[in-house]
C-alpha cells in the first residue's frame, strides 16, 4: 500500500493513507456516562429519607442501645426484651426513667426524689422500691429516651 | 498560624472503653490485649499500680493475672472505633477546628478564641466527654502543640490538675519544662534521648534552650522545630484531615510467621479485598495499587522488606480488579526462605467514581462488576464482613496469618445483636 500525497492550494501537501477496506476490523466501543432522556420532574423536590436516628435521640453521640429482661417495668410498657435508647447527656429529674448502676450492676427504674429523699421505682406491683443513700454504691448512667419492642 | 490549643486525650483509653459496659470492673485491674492476644496495650490504672507495664507480652503476666484476679480483653477495634468517634463529635461541639490525631487524641484549636476562660473551658471539656459518652480524658492547654502535649501529660499524672492544666504562663510554663524529661517531649524518640542526654540535655528545659544552629548540625530540621515549639513558637498547625481518603491501606502482621506464597497471598488479596471495599463505601477508586511484605526488623533473623507499585489501566474500586493486581505484585516481590511477618496493600491515586474515565482498550465488563460488588456490599452489611470472598482469600478458617482475638468483649455500639442486656 503506497500512501498517495495531495497537493494543497498553497503548493504544501499530504498524506493519505490508504487503506484496503476488505479488512475488516473491530473498534473498541468507548462507552462513558451520558446523561440522557429526560429529567425526573421529582429531582427539585428530592429530600433526604426519614432516618430513624431522628425518631429515637436528639443526640446520637451520647446514645447507647440496651436489651431488657425482666417484669419490673411492664406496667410502663417496657415489657420483657425490650430495647432502650438512652441518652447519656440528658440532665435526669424526678420522675425519668433511667438506667442506673447499683451496687456495680446496671438496673433500669424510674428515678424519683420525695421530701428529700431519692428512690429508684419499679413500675410493677410485685416490686419495692428502693431508697438511694448517700452510702450506697450508686450511678445513674443515663436516661432511657426510647422504648421499642414488638407489638 | 495560631497561638492556642488544646490537647484532649482519652485516659486508658480501651481499657475505659470496655468499663463503660462493666460496671463490676470500674474499680479492678484490667489490661486489653494487642492482635493475636501477644501483649498489652492497655491498663487500668490498678493494672499499672501492679507493675504491668505497657508491651508486657501476655504469657508473661498470666500468674500476676491469676494472682490478683486482673480481667483481660482482645482488642475489640469495632468498639473502640465507634468510641472514638463520639468522643471526636463531642469534641466538636466545642470548636470545628479539630485535628483527630490519633484514636484517643485531638487537638483542638482555641486560637480563634477570644477572652476565654481557659479553666473552665478545658473542664467543661473534660466532664462533657466524661458524661455523654462515658470515657474520662485530660486536657492540656498551651500555646503550641508539643507544649500541649506536655500539658496533658503533667494533667494526667498530676491529682492537684485533676486531668486538665493550662499552660499559657512563662512561668508554668519553665516549671513544666524542667519536670518533663526529654524523652517524653513529642518528637523526641528514646534513639534521640539518649544522644542527647550524653550531650548534658535530660530535660525539655534543657532541650529548649540548645542552641539552634547545634541542632541543626547534630539532630534535624524536625528537632528543631520541637525546640521552636517548646519556646513558644508554634511551627505545626492544625492538620485537618481531607473529608476523602487520600490513599488507602490495610496491613497487619500475621499471628506467626508465614514463609509460603499461597499463605501471603491469601493475606494480601483479603487486604485488597479490604481496600476495595473501603473505596466503594466512600465512592472512589483508585489508579495505582501497591503491594509490600516485610519480615520482622525487632528478630534476628534476616531482615527483608519489599513494596511493588503498580499503576491501573483503568482506576477501579472492584475486589477482582484489585485482587489479580495484588497477586501479580506479589509473585514479583515474594522470596522464598524469609520469615514474613507483615504484608499489607495500599491504593493510592483516588478519585470519584463517577469520574473514572474508561480505557479504550479495557475489556472488563465494569457495569456487570460493579453489580456484583455492590451485592457483595449487601451480604457484608447485612451477614458481617468476609461473607462472601474471592476464592484466594481463603476459607477463613484459624489461619496462621488470622488475628488471634479469643478474649474479646461484645461489640456493644457497632452490632444489634450484642448491645448491652440488664436484668430489670
Amino acid at each position: 500500500m503506497k500512501n498517495v500525497p495531495v497537493l494543497l492550494p498553497d503548493h504544501s501537501y499530504v498524506e493519505l493513507l490508504n487503506v484496503d477496506l476488505s479488512d475488516d476490523f473491530l473498534l473498541p466501543l468507548y462507552s462513558c456516562q451520558v446523561s440522557a432522556g429526560f429529567p425526573s420532574p421529582a429531582d427539585d423536590y428530592l429530600e433526604l429519607q426519614i432516618s430513624i436516628t431522628d425518631i429515637v435521640t436528639k443526640n446520637p453521640r451520647s446514645t447507647y442501645f440496651v436489651r431488657v429482661h425482666g417484669d419490673s417495668m411492664e406496667d410502663v410498657h417496657i415489657p420483657d426484651g425490650s430495647v432502650l435508647a438512652v441518652d447519656r447527656s440528658l440532665e435526669v429529674v424526678s420522675g425519668n426513667i433511667i438506667i442506673a448502676i447499683v451496687n456495680q450492676e446496671f438496673t433500669v427504674k424510674r428515678y424519683m426524689k420525695r421530701k428529700g429523699k431519692a428512690y429508684l421505682v419499679p413500675e410493677n406491683k410485685k416490686y419495692q422500691p428502693l431508697e438511694i443513700t448517700p452510702e450506697m454504691d450508686f450511678e445513674v448512667w443515663g436516661r432511657v429516651v426510647m422504648v421499642m419492642h414488638n407489638p | 498560624m495560631t497561638s492556642l490549643f488544646a490537647l484532649v486525650d482519652c485516659n486508658n483509653f480501651y481499657a475505659s472503653c470496655q468499663r463503660l459496659f462493666r460496671p463490676d470492673l470500674r474499680t479492678k485491674p484490667i489490661v486489653v490485649l494487642s492482635n493475636n492476644d501477644g501483649c498489652v496495650i492497655a491498663r487500668s490504672n490498678e493494672a499499672k499500680g501492679l507493675g504491668i507495664k505497657m508491651g508486657d507480652p501476655f504469657f508473661q503476666i498470666k500468674e500476676l493475672i491469676k494472682q490478683h484476679d486482673i480481667t483481660y480483653f482482645s482488642s475489640n477495634y469495632e468498639l473502640y472505633g465507634d468510641m472514638s468517634f463520639r468522643v471526636v463529635e463531642t469534641l466538636r461541639t466545642f470548636t470545628p477546628n479539630i485535628e483527630v490525631y490519633s484514636v484517643d487524641e485531638s487537638f483542638l484549636d482555641l486560637g480563634d478564641f477570644k477572652f476565654l476562660d481557659l479553666p473552665s473551658y478545658a473542664r467543661n471539656i473534660k466532664n462533657t466527654v466524661k458524661r455523654d459518652v462515658g470515657v474520662p480524658v485530660c486536657v492540656g492547654v498551651a500555646p503550641t502543640k508539643t507544649l500541649a502535649k506536655i500539658a496533658n501529660r503533667l494533667a494526667k499524672k498530676s491529682t492537684k490538675a485533676d486531668g486538665v492544666l493550662i499552660l499559657t504562663d512563662p512561668y508554668h510554663i519553665e516549671a513544666a519544662l524542667k519536670r518533663t524529661a526529654v524523652e517524653d517531649v513529642w518528637g523526641v524518640g528514646r534513639q534521640y534521648a539518649k544522644f542527647l542526654s550524653s550531650y548534658g540535655i535530660t530535660t525539655a528545659f534543657e532541650l529548649k534552650n540548645a542552641k539552634d544552629a547545634w541542632i541543626k548540625k547534630h539532630c534535624s530540621v524536625f528537632m528543631l522545630r520541637t525546640v521552636k515549639e517548646l519556646r513558644g513558637e508554634p511551627c505545626a498547625d492544625l492538620e485537618v484531615n481531607p473529608e476523602d481518603k487520600q490513599n488507602i491501606c490495610t496491613s497487619r502482621s500475621f499471628g506467626e510467621y508465614v514463609t509460603e506464597l499461597p499463605e501471603i497471598m491469601e493475606a494480601v488479596t483479603s487486604h485488597a479485598s479490604k481496600c476495595a471495599s473501603k473505596l466503594r463505601k466512600q465512592n472512589s477508586c483508585a489508579k495505582q495499587i501497591e503491594v509490600f511484605i516485610s519480615t520482622n526488623r525487632y528478630s534476628d533473623h534476616p531482615f527483608y522488606h519489599n513494596i511493588k507499585k503498580i499503576i491501573l489501566p483503568t482506576a477501579t474500586n472492584s475486589n477482582l480488579e484489585l485482587i489479580k493486581y495484588a497477586k501479580i505484585g506479589l509473585e514479583q516481590i515474594f522470596i522464598p526462605g524469609y520469615l514474613y511477618k507483615k504484608a499489607g496493600v495500599l491504593v493510592s491515586d483516588i478519585m470519584p467514581a463517577d469520574n473514572v474515565q474508561l480505557n479504550l482498550l479495557d475489556t472488563t465488563d465494569h457495569a456487570k462488576e460493579q453489580t456484583l460488588m455492590q451485592f457483595i456490599d449487601g451480604l457484608t452489611d447485612k451477614f458481617g464482613k468476609d461473607t462472601v470472598r474471592v476464592a484466594c482469600q481463603g476459607t477463613g478458617q484459624k489461619k496462621d496469618w488470622n488475628l488471634k482475638r479469643e478474649h474479646v468483649s461484645p461489640c456493644y455500639t457497632t452490632r444489634l445483636d450484642q448491645i448491652l442486656t440488664i436484668r430489670i
